[in-house]
Protein backbone atom coordinates (compact mmCIF):
# COMPACT_ATOMS: atom_id res chain seq x y z
CA UNK A 1 0.00 0.00 0.00
CA UNK A 2 2.59 2.59 0.81
CA UNK A 3 5.17 1.41 -1.65
CA UNK A 4 4.13 4.43 -3.59
CA UNK A 5 6.45 7.36 -3.85
CA UNK A 6 10.08 6.58 -3.48
CA UNK A 7 10.85 3.98 -5.94
CA UNK A 8 14.33 5.30 -6.14
CA UNK A 9 15.67 4.10 -9.39
CA UNK A 10 18.40 1.86 -8.13
CA UNK A 11 20.30 0.85 -11.22
CA UNK A 12 20.44 4.21 -12.94
CA UNK A 13 21.35 6.25 -9.95
CA UNK A 14 23.85 3.83 -8.61
CA UNK A 15 25.86 3.81 -11.78
CA UNK A 16 25.95 7.54 -11.74
CA UNK A 17 27.13 7.85 -8.16
CA UNK A 18 30.01 5.52 -8.49
CA UNK A 19 31.24 7.19 -11.67
CA UNK A 20 31.87 10.52 -10.07
CA UNK A 21 34.96 9.65 -8.17
CA UNK A 22 35.96 11.40 -5.04
CA UNK A 23 36.60 14.75 -6.51
CA UNK A 24 34.61 16.31 -3.72
CA UNK A 25 36.61 16.60 -0.61
CA UNK A 26 34.61 15.99 2.53
CA UNK A 27 35.78 17.33 5.85
CA UNK A 28 38.95 15.38 6.43
CA UNK A 29 39.93 14.21 2.99
CA UNK A 30 38.61 10.76 2.44
CA UNK A 31 40.24 8.64 -0.14
CA UNK A 32 37.38 6.35 -0.92
CA UNK A 33 38.13 5.41 -4.44
CA UNK A 34 36.54 2.62 -6.42
CA UNK A 35 34.25 1.90 -3.53
CA UNK A 36 30.57 1.99 -4.11
CA UNK A 37 28.84 4.63 -2.07
CA UNK A 38 25.70 3.61 -0.19
CA UNK A 39 24.85 6.95 1.36
CA UNK A 40 26.32 10.34 0.76
CA UNK A 41 25.64 13.52 2.64
CA UNK A 42 26.20 16.99 1.29
CA UNK A 43 26.38 20.03 3.54
CA UNK A 44 24.09 18.33 6.02
CA UNK A 45 22.95 20.52 8.91
CA UNK A 46 20.43 19.75 11.63
CA UNK A 47 18.89 22.25 14.00
CA UNK A 48 16.90 21.46 17.12
CA UNK A 49 15.11 24.75 17.52
CA UNK A 50 17.95 27.26 17.75
CA UNK A 51 20.67 24.71 18.42
CA UNK A 52 22.69 23.46 15.52
CA UNK A 53 23.33 19.80 16.25
CA UNK A 54 25.50 18.99 13.23
CA UNK A 55 27.14 21.35 10.80
CA UNK A 56 28.02 20.94 7.16
CA UNK A 57 28.63 17.22 7.13
CA UNK A 58 29.98 15.87 3.85
CA UNK A 59 30.51 12.17 4.00
CA UNK A 60 30.40 9.12 1.78
CA UNK A 61 29.38 5.91 3.48
CA UNK A 62 30.82 2.96 1.56
CA UNK A 63 28.62 0.06 0.58
CA UNK A 64 28.88 -3.26 2.44
CA UNK A 65 31.38 -1.95 4.92
CA UNK A 66 31.13 -1.02 8.56
CA UNK A 67 31.35 2.70 9.13
CA UNK A 68 31.74 3.80 12.74
CA UNK A 69 30.74 7.21 14.01
CA UNK A 70 32.62 8.16 17.16
CA UNK A 71 32.89 11.24 19.27
CA UNK A 72 32.05 12.60 22.71
CA UNK A 73 28.48 12.89 23.98
CA UNK A 74 26.42 15.55 22.29
CA UNK A 75 28.67 15.72 19.23
CA UNK A 76 25.78 14.98 16.88
CA UNK A 77 26.72 11.46 15.81
CA UNK A 78 23.33 10.00 16.69
CA UNK A 79 21.60 12.94 15.05
CA UNK A 80 23.59 12.29 11.91
CA UNK A 81 22.60 8.62 12.00
CA UNK A 82 18.93 9.45 12.36
CA UNK A 83 19.09 11.73 9.34
CA UNK A 84 19.89 8.81 7.10
CA UNK A 85 16.53 7.08 7.54
CA UNK A 86 14.66 10.25 8.49
CA UNK A 87 13.94 9.16 12.04
CA UNK A 88 14.56 12.81 12.92
CA UNK A 89 11.15 13.46 11.37
CA UNK A 90 9.73 12.02 14.58
CA UNK A 91 11.42 14.64 16.74
CA UNK A 92 9.52 17.87 17.34
CA UNK A 93 11.46 20.91 16.28
CA UNK A 94 14.19 19.10 14.33
CA UNK A 95 15.05 20.80 11.05
CA UNK A 96 17.30 19.33 8.40
CA UNK A 97 19.18 21.23 5.71
CA UNK A 98 21.41 19.86 3.02
CA UNK A 99 21.20 16.56 1.25
CA UNK A 100 21.33 12.89 2.13
CA UNK A 101 21.79 10.97 -1.09
CA UNK A 102 20.69 7.36 -1.21
CA UNK A 103 21.46 5.94 -4.65
CA UNK A 104 21.81 9.53 -5.79
CA UNK A 105 18.35 10.54 -4.64
CA UNK A 106 18.00 13.10 -1.87
CA UNK A 107 15.91 11.38 0.77
CA UNK A 108 14.62 14.76 1.93
CA UNK A 109 13.01 15.50 -1.41
CA UNK A 110 9.28 16.03 -1.20
CA UNK A 111 8.44 12.98 -3.23
CA UNK A 112 10.30 10.59 -0.90
CA UNK A 113 8.05 8.78 1.54
CA UNK A 114 10.00 8.29 4.78
CA UNK A 115 8.14 5.03 5.44
CA UNK A 116 9.32 3.59 2.13
CA UNK A 117 12.84 4.86 2.85
CA UNK A 118 12.92 3.08 6.22
CA UNK A 119 11.98 -0.14 4.50
CA UNK A 120 15.35 0.03 2.76
CA UNK A 121 17.34 1.49 5.63
CA UNK A 122 16.76 -0.42 8.86
CA UNK A 123 17.73 0.66 12.33
CA UNK A 124 18.77 -0.82 15.68
CA UNK A 125 18.58 1.29 18.82
CA UNK A 126 20.67 1.72 21.91
CA UNK A 127 18.15 0.14 24.23
CA UNK A 128 16.78 -3.19 23.01
CA UNK A 129 13.14 -2.52 22.10
CA UNK A 130 11.47 -5.81 21.17
CA UNK A 131 7.70 -5.65 20.80
CA UNK A 132 5.58 -7.33 23.49
CA UNK A 133 4.95 -10.15 21.03
CA UNK A 134 6.34 -13.62 20.40
CA UNK A 135 9.87 -13.99 19.06
CA UNK A 136 8.44 -15.14 15.74
CA UNK A 137 6.09 -12.15 15.49
CA UNK A 138 8.90 -9.77 16.38
CA UNK A 139 11.05 -10.98 13.48
CA UNK A 140 8.11 -11.31 11.10
CA UNK A 141 6.85 -7.81 11.92
CA UNK A 142 8.64 -5.94 9.16
CA UNK A 143 7.81 -8.65 6.65
CA UNK A 144 4.13 -8.54 7.53
CA UNK A 145 3.72 -4.78 7.43
CA UNK A 146 5.62 -4.67 4.15
CA UNK A 147 3.39 -7.36 2.70
CA UNK A 148 6.25 -9.85 2.23
CA UNK A 149 4.28 -12.72 3.71
CA UNK A 150 5.34 -15.57 1.45
CA UNK A 151 7.51 -18.25 3.12
CA UNK A 152 7.37 -16.30 6.33
CA UNK A 153 8.77 -19.05 8.53
CA UNK A 154 11.85 -19.49 6.38
CA UNK A 155 12.53 -15.77 6.31
CA UNK A 156 12.16 -15.64 10.08
CA UNK A 157 14.62 -18.50 10.46
CA UNK A 158 17.10 -16.91 8.05
CA UNK A 159 16.99 -13.61 9.88
CA UNK A 160 17.43 -15.29 13.25
CA UNK A 161 20.38 -17.28 11.92
CA UNK A 162 21.96 -14.13 10.49
CA UNK A 163 21.50 -12.50 13.87
CA UNK A 164 23.20 -15.51 15.52
CA UNK A 165 20.16 -16.09 17.68
CA UNK A 166 18.55 -19.10 16.02
CA UNK A 167 20.30 -21.76 18.09
CA UNK A 168 19.24 -20.10 21.32
CA UNK A 169 15.58 -19.51 20.50
CA UNK A 170 14.59 -22.06 17.86
CA UNK A 171 12.58 -24.06 20.41
CA UNK A 172 10.78 -21.05 21.88
CA UNK A 173 9.69 -19.04 18.87
CA UNK A 174 6.25 -18.57 20.40
CA UNK A 175 7.67 -17.28 23.68
CA UNK A 176 7.62 -13.56 24.35
CA UNK A 177 10.51 -11.50 23.04
CA UNK A 178 10.52 -9.70 26.38
CA UNK A 179 11.54 -12.88 28.21
CA UNK A 180 14.96 -12.94 26.54
CA UNK A 181 18.11 -11.54 28.13
CA UNK A 182 19.26 -8.04 27.16
CA UNK A 183 21.85 -9.31 24.69
CA UNK A 184 19.38 -11.74 23.13
CA UNK A 185 16.79 -8.97 22.89
CA UNK A 186 19.26 -6.80 21.02
CA UNK A 187 20.05 -9.61 18.58
CA UNK A 188 16.30 -10.12 18.20
CA UNK A 189 16.02 -6.45 17.27
CA UNK A 190 18.81 -6.93 14.75
CA UNK A 191 16.95 -9.93 13.32
CA UNK A 192 13.82 -7.79 13.13
CA UNK A 193 15.74 -5.08 11.28
CA UNK A 194 17.33 -7.42 8.73
CA UNK A 195 14.36 -9.72 8.13
CA UNK A 196 12.80 -7.48 5.44
CA UNK A 197 16.23 -7.37 3.79
CA UNK A 198 17.14 -3.69 3.84
CA UNK A 199 20.31 -2.41 2.20
CA UNK A 200 21.62 -0.32 5.05
CA UNK A 201 21.48 -0.97 8.78
CA UNK A 202 21.91 1.92 11.15
CA UNK A 203 22.96 1.08 14.69
CA UNK A 204 22.82 3.59 17.50
CA UNK A 205 25.20 2.36 20.23
CA UNK A 206 23.73 -1.14 19.97
CA UNK A 207 25.96 -2.65 22.63
CA UNK A 208 26.17 0.13 25.18
CA UNK A 209 23.48 -1.37 27.41
CA UNK A 210 24.97 -4.87 27.30
CA UNK A 211 27.53 -6.81 29.30
CA UNK A 212 30.95 -7.67 27.75
CA UNK A 213 29.95 -11.17 26.61
CA UNK A 214 26.80 -9.97 24.90
CA UNK A 215 28.77 -7.06 23.44
CA UNK A 216 31.33 -9.34 21.84
CA UNK A 217 28.54 -11.39 20.29
CA UNK A 218 27.04 -8.26 18.79
CA UNK A 219 30.45 -7.22 17.49
CA UNK A 220 31.01 -10.58 15.78
CA UNK A 221 27.56 -10.28 14.33
CA UNK A 222 28.23 -6.83 12.91
CA UNK A 223 31.31 -8.18 11.19
CA UNK A 224 29.20 -10.91 9.55
CA UNK A 225 26.46 -8.50 8.59
CA UNK A 226 28.84 -6.29 6.63
CA UNK A 227 29.15 -9.00 4.01
CA UNK A 228 25.52 -8.43 2.98
CA UNK A 229 24.67 -5.02 4.35
CA UNK A 230 26.05 -1.55 4.70
CA UNK A 231 26.40 -0.93 8.42
CA UNK A 232 26.65 2.49 10.00
CA UNK A 233 27.23 2.29 13.73
CA UNK A 234 27.40 4.96 16.38
CA UNK A 235 29.55 4.02 19.33
CA UNK A 236 31.09 5.84 22.23
CA UNK A 237 33.52 2.99 22.66
CA UNK A 238 36.65 3.70 20.65
CA UNK A 239 38.07 0.21 21.01
CA UNK A 240 34.85 -1.11 19.59
CA UNK A 241 35.10 1.22 16.61
CA UNK A 242 38.69 0.12 16.06
CA UNK A 243 37.76 -3.55 16.27
CA UNK A 244 34.75 -3.68 14.02
CA UNK A 245 34.79 -0.84 11.52
CA UNK A 246 36.37 -0.34 8.13
CA UNK A 247 35.83 3.40 8.13
CA UNK A 248 35.66 5.76 11.05
CA UNK A 249 34.17 9.21 11.24
CA UNK A 250 35.16 11.34 14.21
CA UNK A 251 32.64 13.95 15.31
CA UNK A 252 33.69 16.50 17.88
CA UNK A 253 31.71 18.89 20.01
CA UNK A 254 29.76 21.36 17.98
CA UNK A 255 28.55 18.80 15.51
CA UNK A 256 31.52 18.91 13.18
CA UNK A 257 32.92 15.98 11.30
CA UNK A 258 36.60 16.42 12.02
CA UNK A 259 38.04 13.46 10.25
CA UNK A 260 36.75 10.59 8.18
CA UNK A 261 38.79 7.80 6.69
CA UNK A 262 40.02 4.26 7.01
CA UNK A 263 39.75 3.11 10.60
CA UNK A 264 43.38 2.03 10.74
CA UNK A 265 44.58 5.42 9.66
CA UNK A 266 42.28 7.31 12.03
CA UNK A 267 43.50 5.31 14.99
CA UNK A 268 47.17 5.11 14.09
CA UNK A 269 47.93 8.26 12.26
CA UNK A 270 45.13 10.81 12.37
CA UNK A 271 45.63 14.01 10.49
CA UNK A 272 43.96 16.23 13.01
CA UNK A 273 45.58 16.97 16.34
CA UNK A 274 42.11 17.15 17.92
CA UNK A 275 41.31 13.66 16.74
CA UNK A 276 44.57 12.36 18.11
CA UNK A 277 43.88 14.00 21.45
CA UNK A 278 40.42 12.49 21.52
CA UNK A 279 41.56 9.03 20.59
CA UNK A 280 44.41 8.99 23.05
CA UNK A 281 41.98 10.05 25.76
CA UNK A 282 43.15 13.61 26.33
CA UNK A 283 39.54 14.75 26.28
CA UNK A 284 36.05 13.53 25.53
CA UNK B 1 30.05 8.04 83.43
CA UNK B 2 31.48 11.16 82.05
CA UNK B 3 29.21 14.01 81.15
CA UNK B 4 30.59 13.86 77.61
CA UNK B 5 28.42 10.89 76.76
CA UNK B 6 25.26 12.12 78.43
CA UNK B 7 23.67 13.41 75.26
CA UNK B 8 24.01 9.98 73.65
CA UNK B 9 21.08 8.78 75.73
CA UNK B 10 18.56 11.09 74.15
CA UNK B 11 16.19 12.83 76.48
CA UNK B 12 15.33 16.52 76.50
CA UNK B 13 14.64 17.97 73.06
CA UNK B 14 15.20 14.71 71.24
CA UNK B 15 12.56 12.77 73.13
CA UNK B 16 10.12 15.62 72.56
CA UNK B 17 10.72 15.35 68.81
CA UNK B 18 10.29 11.60 68.99
CA UNK B 19 6.97 12.09 70.76
CA UNK B 20 5.77 14.46 68.04
CA UNK B 21 6.78 11.87 65.45
CA UNK B 22 4.81 9.17 67.19
CA UNK B 23 1.75 11.40 67.55
CA UNK B 24 1.83 12.24 63.86
CA UNK B 25 2.21 8.58 62.94
CA UNK B 26 -0.77 7.71 65.15
CA UNK B 27 -2.87 10.39 63.45
CA UNK B 28 -1.98 9.17 59.96
CA UNK B 29 -2.70 5.60 60.91
CA UNK B 30 -6.07 6.52 62.42
CA UNK B 31 -6.93 8.47 59.28
CA UNK B 32 -6.16 5.51 57.06
CA UNK B 33 -8.14 3.16 59.29
CA UNK B 34 -11.13 5.52 59.33
CA UNK B 35 -12.04 4.85 55.70
CA UNK B 36 -11.81 1.11 56.10
CA UNK B 37 -13.80 1.31 59.31
CA UNK B 38 -16.58 3.35 57.71
CA UNK B 39 -16.81 0.92 54.82
CA UNK B 40 -16.89 -2.04 57.17
CA UNK B 41 -19.68 -0.44 59.20
CA UNK B 42 -21.68 0.21 56.05
CA UNK B 43 -21.23 -3.35 54.81
CA UNK B 44 -22.10 -4.75 58.23
CA UNK B 45 -25.32 -2.72 58.33
CA UNK B 46 -26.36 -3.70 54.81
CA UNK B 47 -25.48 -7.36 55.19
CA UNK B 48 -27.17 -7.68 58.58
CA UNK B 49 -30.32 -6.09 57.20
CA UNK B 50 -30.22 -8.39 54.20
CA UNK B 51 -29.63 -11.40 56.44
CA UNK B 52 -32.54 -10.38 58.66
CA UNK B 53 -34.67 -10.11 55.56
CA UNK B 54 -33.71 -13.54 54.33
CA UNK B 55 -33.59 -15.50 57.58
CA UNK B 56 -36.04 -13.70 59.90
CA UNK B 57 -38.55 -12.27 57.47
CA UNK B 58 -38.31 -15.29 55.20
CA UNK B 59 -37.74 -13.43 51.99
CA UNK B 60 -37.15 -16.08 49.35
CA UNK B 61 -33.90 -15.23 47.53
CA UNK B 62 -34.85 -17.19 44.42
CA UNK B 63 -38.17 -15.40 44.19
CA UNK B 64 -36.37 -12.11 44.80
CA UNK B 65 -34.16 -12.77 41.80
CA UNK B 66 -36.93 -14.00 39.50
CA UNK B 67 -39.87 -11.72 40.35
CA UNK B 68 -40.15 -8.06 39.47
CA UNK B 69 -41.48 -5.02 41.30
CA UNK B 70 -44.78 -5.40 43.07
CA UNK B 71 -46.96 -3.50 45.50
CA UNK B 72 -46.76 -6.44 47.86
CA UNK B 73 -43.40 -6.90 49.55
CA UNK B 74 -43.72 -10.69 49.57
CA UNK B 75 -44.23 -10.68 45.79
CA UNK B 76 -41.62 -8.07 44.91
CA UNK B 77 -38.37 -8.98 43.18
CA UNK B 78 -35.29 -7.58 41.51
CA UNK B 79 -35.36 -9.40 38.16
CA UNK B 80 -36.55 -6.57 35.88
CA UNK B 81 -34.11 -4.18 37.54
CA UNK B 82 -31.16 -6.55 37.01
CA UNK B 83 -32.08 -7.03 33.35
CA UNK B 84 -32.54 -3.27 32.98
CA UNK B 85 -29.08 -2.63 34.43
CA UNK B 86 -27.54 -5.32 32.20
CA UNK B 87 -29.07 -3.65 29.13
CA UNK B 88 -27.79 -0.31 30.33
CA UNK B 89 -24.26 -1.63 30.75
CA UNK B 90 -24.19 -3.20 27.29
CA UNK B 91 -25.46 -0.06 25.58
CA UNK B 92 -23.26 2.19 27.69
CA UNK B 93 -20.11 0.27 26.85
CA UNK B 94 -20.94 0.26 23.14
CA UNK B 95 -21.62 4.00 23.17
CA UNK B 96 -18.62 5.01 25.25
CA UNK B 97 -15.85 2.51 24.47
CA UNK B 98 -15.19 3.23 20.81
CA UNK B 99 -15.57 6.99 21.09
CA UNK B 100 -13.50 7.03 24.27
CA UNK B 101 -10.68 4.86 22.94
CA UNK B 102 -10.77 6.67 19.61
CA UNK B 103 -10.35 10.00 21.42
CA UNK B 104 -7.49 8.64 23.51
CA UNK B 105 -5.67 7.18 20.49
CA UNK B 106 -6.05 10.44 18.60
CA UNK B 107 -4.80 12.54 21.49
CA UNK B 108 -1.85 10.27 22.35
CA UNK B 109 -0.72 8.97 18.98
CA UNK B 110 -1.69 11.49 16.34
CA UNK B 111 -2.61 14.93 17.66
CA UNK B 112 0.15 17.52 17.34
CA UNK B 113 0.95 19.08 20.69
CA UNK B 114 -0.82 22.36 20.12
CA UNK B 115 -3.43 24.60 21.68
CA UNK B 116 -6.29 22.58 20.26
CA UNK B 117 -5.08 19.38 21.92
CA UNK B 118 -4.60 21.16 25.24
CA UNK B 119 -8.11 22.61 24.94
CA UNK B 120 -9.59 19.16 24.40
CA UNK B 121 -7.63 17.72 27.33
CA UNK B 122 -8.62 20.57 29.66
CA UNK B 123 -12.26 20.03 28.72
CA UNK B 124 -11.99 16.31 29.37
CA UNK B 125 -10.67 17.03 32.85
CA UNK B 126 -13.63 19.35 33.42
CA UNK B 127 -16.12 16.83 32.07
CA UNK B 128 -14.84 14.23 34.51
CA UNK B 129 -15.81 16.57 37.33
CA UNK B 130 -19.36 17.34 36.16
CA UNK B 131 -21.97 16.01 38.64
CA UNK B 132 -23.80 13.01 37.22
CA UNK B 133 -27.20 14.62 37.64
CA UNK B 134 -26.18 17.24 35.08
CA UNK B 135 -25.66 14.55 32.44
CA UNK B 136 -29.16 13.32 33.28
CA UNK B 137 -30.55 16.82 32.73
CA UNK B 138 -28.67 17.15 29.46
CA UNK B 139 -30.08 13.90 28.09
CA UNK B 140 -33.55 14.81 29.36
CA UNK B 141 -33.43 18.00 27.29
CA UNK B 142 -31.51 16.71 24.29
CA UNK B 143 -33.03 13.23 23.88
CA UNK B 144 -36.03 12.48 26.06
CA UNK B 145 -37.94 15.67 25.36
CA UNK B 146 -37.08 15.62 21.67
CA UNK B 147 -39.96 15.27 19.23
CA UNK B 148 -40.42 11.77 17.86
CA UNK B 149 -41.33 12.02 14.15
CA UNK B 150 -42.92 8.54 14.18
CA UNK B 151 -45.42 9.06 16.96
CA UNK B 152 -45.70 12.82 16.97
CA UNK B 153 -45.00 12.75 20.70
CA UNK B 154 -41.62 13.02 22.37
CA UNK B 155 -38.94 10.35 22.50
CA UNK B 156 -39.72 9.64 26.12
CA UNK B 157 -37.77 8.00 28.93
CA UNK B 158 -36.31 5.10 26.97
CA UNK B 159 -33.48 2.76 27.93
CA UNK B 160 -31.21 4.24 25.26
CA UNK B 161 -31.56 7.68 26.86
CA UNK B 162 -30.38 6.28 30.19
CA UNK B 163 -27.45 4.60 28.43
CA UNK B 164 -26.50 7.86 26.71
CA UNK B 165 -26.44 9.66 30.05
CA UNK B 166 -24.24 6.96 31.60
CA UNK B 167 -21.99 6.83 28.52
CA UNK B 168 -21.41 10.58 28.70
CA UNK B 169 -20.72 10.24 32.39
CA UNK B 170 -18.00 7.60 32.05
CA UNK B 171 -16.50 8.68 28.74
CA UNK B 172 -13.95 11.05 30.35
CA UNK B 173 -12.90 8.23 32.70
CA UNK B 174 -12.43 5.82 29.78
CA UNK B 175 -10.48 8.42 27.79
CA UNK B 176 -8.13 9.27 30.64
CA UNK B 177 -7.48 5.64 31.56
CA UNK B 178 -6.94 4.71 27.90
CA UNK B 179 -4.51 7.62 27.52
CA UNK B 180 -2.58 6.34 30.52
CA UNK B 181 -2.49 2.83 29.07
CA UNK B 182 -1.19 4.20 25.74
CA UNK B 183 1.40 6.34 27.49
CA UNK B 184 2.66 3.26 29.33
CA UNK B 185 3.77 1.74 26.02
CA UNK B 186 7.46 2.69 25.80
CA UNK B 187 8.50 5.17 23.13
CA UNK B 188 11.25 2.77 22.05
CA UNK B 189 8.66 0.26 20.90
CA UNK B 190 7.04 2.86 18.64
CA UNK B 191 10.43 3.89 17.26
CA UNK B 192 11.25 0.25 16.59
CA UNK B 193 8.09 -0.04 14.55
CA UNK B 194 8.70 3.15 12.56
CA UNK B 195 12.30 2.12 11.91
CA UNK B 196 11.05 -1.18 10.50
CA UNK B 197 9.12 0.77 7.91
CA UNK B 198 5.68 0.89 9.49
CA UNK B 199 3.23 3.71 8.95
CA UNK B 200 1.56 5.53 11.83
CA UNK B 201 -1.53 3.43 11.46
CA UNK B 202 0.40 0.15 11.29
CA UNK B 203 2.32 1.11 14.41
CA UNK B 204 -0.82 1.94 16.35
CA UNK B 205 -2.74 -1.04 15.05
CA UNK B 206 -0.05 -3.73 15.39
CA UNK B 207 2.12 -2.61 18.27
CA UNK B 208 0.70 0.15 20.44
CA UNK B 209 -2.95 -0.92 20.76
CA UNK B 210 -2.23 -4.61 21.46
CA UNK B 211 0.19 -3.55 24.19
CA UNK B 212 -2.27 -1.08 25.68
CA UNK B 213 -5.50 -3.05 25.40
CA UNK B 214 -5.32 -4.78 28.82
CA UNK B 215 -4.98 -1.39 30.50
CA UNK B 216 -7.76 0.04 28.37
CA UNK B 217 -10.10 -2.83 29.25
CA UNK B 218 -9.30 -2.52 32.95
CA UNK B 219 -10.12 1.19 32.87
CA UNK B 220 -13.33 0.54 30.96
CA UNK B 221 -14.55 -2.07 33.44
CA UNK B 222 -13.80 0.21 36.38
CA UNK B 223 -15.69 3.01 34.62
CA UNK B 224 -18.66 0.68 34.05
CA UNK B 225 -18.58 -0.27 37.71
CA UNK B 226 -19.00 3.42 38.43
CA UNK B 227 -21.90 3.66 35.97
CA UNK B 228 -23.85 0.66 37.23
CA UNK B 229 -24.44 2.27 40.62
CA UNK B 230 -25.43 5.70 39.28
CA UNK B 231 -28.95 6.70 40.29
CA UNK B 232 -29.35 10.43 39.75
CA UNK B 233 -28.98 10.56 35.94
CA UNK B 234 -31.42 7.67 35.55
CA UNK B 235 -34.02 9.38 37.70
CA UNK B 236 -33.48 12.56 35.64
CA UNK B 237 -34.11 10.85 32.32
CA UNK B 238 -37.23 9.29 33.80
CA UNK B 239 -36.34 5.69 34.55
CA UNK B 240 -39.15 3.71 36.14
CA UNK B 241 -38.68 3.57 39.86
CA UNK B 242 -40.66 0.38 39.97
CA UNK B 243 -39.36 -2.01 37.33
CA UNK B 244 -42.35 -4.29 36.91
CA UNK B 245 -41.09 -5.96 33.77
CA UNK B 246 -37.78 -6.29 32.00
CA UNK B 247 -37.26 -3.91 29.05
CA UNK B 248 -37.71 -5.41 25.58
CA UNK B 249 -35.02 -3.35 23.94
CA UNK B 250 -33.24 0.00 23.76
CA UNK B 251 -36.46 1.87 22.99
CA UNK B 252 -38.51 0.45 25.83
CA UNK B 253 -39.10 2.09 29.19
CA UNK B 254 -36.85 0.71 31.89
CA UNK B 255 -35.94 0.47 35.53
CA UNK B 256 -32.52 -0.35 36.93
CA UNK B 257 -30.99 -1.70 40.11
CA UNK B 258 -30.11 1.61 41.77
CA UNK B 259 -33.50 3.19 41.01
CA UNK B 260 -35.30 0.11 42.32
CA UNK B 261 -33.24 0.24 45.53
CA UNK B 262 -33.94 3.96 45.84
CA UNK B 263 -37.68 3.32 45.51
CA UNK B 264 -37.77 0.48 48.03
CA UNK B 265 -35.66 2.38 50.56
CA UNK B 266 -38.15 5.25 50.27
CA UNK B 267 -41.18 3.11 51.11
CA UNK B 268 -42.58 3.24 54.65
CA UNK B 269 -43.22 -0.52 54.93
CA UNK B 270 -40.41 -2.21 56.81
CA UNK B 271 -40.35 -5.23 54.49
CA UNK B 272 -39.38 -3.01 51.57
CA UNK B 273 -36.37 -1.88 53.60
CA UNK B 274 -35.19 -5.48 53.71
CA UNK B 275 -35.74 -5.82 49.98
CA UNK B 276 -33.61 -2.72 49.48
CA UNK B 277 -30.86 -4.25 51.62
CA UNK B 278 -30.86 -7.47 49.62
CA UNK B 279 -30.86 -5.43 46.41
CA UNK B 280 -27.80 -3.52 47.63
CA UNK B 281 -26.04 -6.80 48.39
CA UNK B 282 -26.76 -8.04 44.87
CA UNK B 283 -25.50 -4.76 43.39
CA UNK B 284 -22.36 -4.91 45.57
CA UNK B 285 -21.64 -8.49 44.50
CA UNK B 286 -21.92 -7.51 40.83
CA UNK B 287 -19.62 -4.53 41.45
CA UNK B 288 -17.14 -6.74 43.24
CA UNK B 289 -17.18 -9.23 40.36
CA UNK B 290 -16.50 -6.41 37.87
CA UNK B 291 -13.61 -5.04 39.90
CA UNK B 292 -12.17 -8.53 40.34
CA UNK B 293 -12.31 -9.03 36.57
CA UNK B 294 -10.47 -5.75 36.08
CA UNK B 295 -7.74 -6.72 38.54
CA UNK B 296 -7.45 -10.16 36.98
CA UNK B 297 -7.07 -8.72 33.47
CA UNK B 298 -4.48 -6.25 34.65
CA UNK B 299 -2.38 -8.90 36.35
CA UNK B 300 -2.71 -11.49 33.63
CA UNK B 301 -1.85 -9.32 30.64
CA UNK B 302 0.40 -6.75 32.23
CA UNK B 303 3.53 -6.39 30.10
CA UNK B 304 6.82 -6.14 31.97
CA UNK B 305 9.16 -3.89 30.04
CA UNK B 306 12.72 -3.68 31.16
Amino acid sequence: MSEKTVEIDVENERGETQEQDETRDGAGGNETTREEVAVETRNLNVWYGEDRAIRDINMKVPEKKVTALIGPSGCGKSTFLRCINRMNDQIDGARVEGEVLFHGKNVYDDDVDPVALRRRIGMVFQKPNPFPKSIRDNVAYGLKIQGKTDSLDERVETALRQAALWDEVSDQLDGSGLDLSGGQQQRLCIARAIAPDPEVILMDEPASALDPVATSKIEDLIDDLSRDYTVVIVTHNMQQAARISDKTAVFLTGGELVEFGDTEKIFENPESQKVEDYITGKFG
Amino acid sequence: MSSETDDLFGGGDLSKERLKGRAFLAFCFAASVFGVFALALLLLDVFSQAATGVFVRDIDVVRFLTNSASRFPDQAGFYAAIVGSAWLMVLTVILSFFIGVGTAVYLEEFAPDNRWKRLVEANLANLAGVPSVVYGLLVLAAVVNLGNPLTGGRVGPILLAGAIALALLIMPIIIVSAQEALRAVPEGVRRGSYATGATNWQTVRNVVLPAAIPGILTGTILALARAIGETAPLIMVGALLTARRAPDGPFDSFGAMPTMIYYWADRPEIDFQYLAAIGIVVLLLILLAMNATAVYLRNKYETEYQ
